[in-house]
């Protein structure tokens, strides 16, 4: 595709007419025959990268609706098929994820890193997002690598065979996400979370506001730890952290204001009016 | 594990990383003093009495590159062998300016373009990925054009000293190296950026011929080499 259209801009190029005259350039000759192995060297080096940037934008595209389909979680009530459904659709990206490896296999990952690192923080953050809605807690990114651990299928181990010399591992592929990109997703994680907290306040459910503040300031105290140690993408990324935090307090201070301002002898009833309450907090964000 | 420790275990990587990186940048920073003073040295050669001693200038750079390859050596033992594009920002630049003295230094002794197989020689390191440090193919074509804006300015200079045959020589090495960037589909990248200006190189010692052959002057340089135009 690309590869086409550079040549025929080449092709306009005024030098063309030019050329004929400069033919003395004997096209055999050391120089020339090297600078042909390096255009197979190259266009093989490009398309490589090509095919991965599309895996990656594949799986950026898959991790993303995962996430929408999670959302919608809170307020169903079917909430274990919507959970189900999220699984089949991570494995889908995880298909994605696995060519990926495989075409990463006998490369040096780093690089095409950044090819494939805006997927893999998208399918961090999905796979993270469902982790906590499932455990309520954070996933680590070993049991991240641990899902991403592929046996290869018949087909490809017969070709691996034949040349395996520089195959290390002709069985299994894997690949591994990265600290930085663990991290980048993290932090993506929690603007999702704000998002979940500010709908759940929506759906009456004064609880998971609570929780999610504990759990979001706990990853806030993990980032300012890491402060910047780390690469500059990731203190970028702490000031909409700071943000989204301080959205989900705000929330729960108003819960909590609001929730006291409940005369004793209603007490009993706060549950049953609990969605009224909640009605009218809907424009706190 | 609680959130506080696993980010406690990254912090600890993360710190690790740095260390790494600091290591690195320190020897690359002894690589680029090196390659400073192996550039001033043969920068002589743009000077009039120096194009006389041009094998003198080339046999003191051959020294300096000993020095070279104990310092990527020691910048080799600094980081684990497969992360080689983890780290690459760091040297990149260095290791293109090394490739381009390299194929300078090559070029004034034997007139040729040197090959991959021969910087990585020259430099200790390796041609191919799969053995360890090695000499990227998108740096060795960098360092290839810097070759060739320093041949454009070699042209003119000789001129002036007096070599009329020399930017002839320069003016067909540097048309078959056209040719051979010609067969690259290159990608909008920094290579590409820096191949847009091997025409002005090209412009410019088609100039130079030009002005030496309507004067006549290329003849009575040398009969052979300017015979082709």
């Amino acid at each position: 595709g690309s590869g086409g259209f550079r040549k025929r801009k080449h092709d306009n190029f005024p030098h063309s007419q030019r050329r004929e005259e400069k033919e003395n350039v004997n096209p055999s000759s050391a120089l020339m025959m090297s600078f042909k192995s390096f255009q197979l060297e190259l266009d093989t080096r490009h398309d490589k990268y090509e095919r991965l940037v599309k895996l990656s934008r594949d799986i950026t595209i898959e991790s993303k609706r995962t996430i929408f389909l999670l959302h919608r979680f809170i307020s169903a009530p079917n909430g274990e098929e919507i959970l189900n459904e999220s699984e089949v659709k991570l494995d889908a990206v995880r298909r994605k994820i696995k060519q990926v490896a495989q075409e990463l296999i006998g490369e040096d990952m780093y690089q095409f890193h950044r090819a494939i690192s805006p997927g893999l923080q998208e399918y961090v953050e999905a796979v993270s997002f469902q982790y906590f809605i499932k455990t309520r807690s954070l996933i680590s990114v070993e049991e991240i690598n641990k899902q991403l651990i592929f046996t290869a299928e018949d087909r490809e181990e017969t070709t691996n065979t034949t040349s395996s010399s520089h195959d290390k591992q002709p069985h299994t592929c894997s690949l591994k996400v990265t600290p930085v990109d663990y991290l980048l997703g993290v932090a993506d994680l929690t603007g999702e979370l704000m998002r979940l907290c500010i709908s759940s306040v929506g759906n009456g459910d004064i609880d998971t506001p609570f929780e999610l503040s504990q759990f979001l300031r706990q990853i806030y105290d993990g980032f300012t730890f890491i402060g910047n140690t780390g690469p500059y993408e990731v203190s970028k990324k702490l000031y909409t952290l700071k943000q989204s935090l301080a959205k989900v307090e705000n929330a729960c201070y108003t819960l909590k204001v609001r929730g006291s301002e409940i005369p004793k002898h209603m007490l009993a009833d706060v549950f049953s009016t609990k969605t009224e309450l909640i009605d009218q907090e809907e424009g706190l964000s | 594990m609680s959130v506080s420790e696993m980010f406690i275990a990254l912090q600890s990587v993360l710190t690790a990383d740095q260390d790494i990186r600091e290591e690195i940048r320190r020897e690359v920073q002894a690589l680029e003093q090196t390659a400073r003073e192996m550039l001033t040295l043969l920068q002589g050669v743009h000077q009039g009495p120096g194009l006389q001693d041009v094998p003198k200038k080339c046999q003191k750079a051959r020294e300096h590159f000993g020095t070279v390859r104990t310092q990527l050596e020691s910048l080799k033992t600094k980081f684990p062998a497969d992360q080689y594009y983890r780290f690459h920002e760091h040297w990149r630049f260095v290791l293109q300016r090394l490739v381009f003295l390299a194929a300078f230094v090559v070029y004034l002794e034997s007139e040729a373009l040197v090959t991959r197989e021969a910087v990585a020689e020259i430099l200790g390191i390796e041609a191919d990925r799969e053995r360890g440090f090695h000499l990227d193919i998108e740096d060795y074509l960098s360092g290839v054009l810097t070759l060739a804006s320093e041949l454009a300015r070699l042209a003119v200079n000789s001129v002036t000293a007096g070599d009329y045959s020399r930017p002839l020589r320069i003016s067909t090495f540097i048309n078959e190296l056209d040719s051979g960037f010609r067969l690259l589909n290159l990608k909008n990248d920094s290579l590409r950026k820096r191949y847009d200006g091997l025409k002005y190189d090209v412009k410019k010692i088609e100039e130079v011929v030009y002005d030496l052959s309507i004067r006549g002057l290329n003849k009575e340089a040398t009969g052979g080499v300017g015979g082709e135009k």
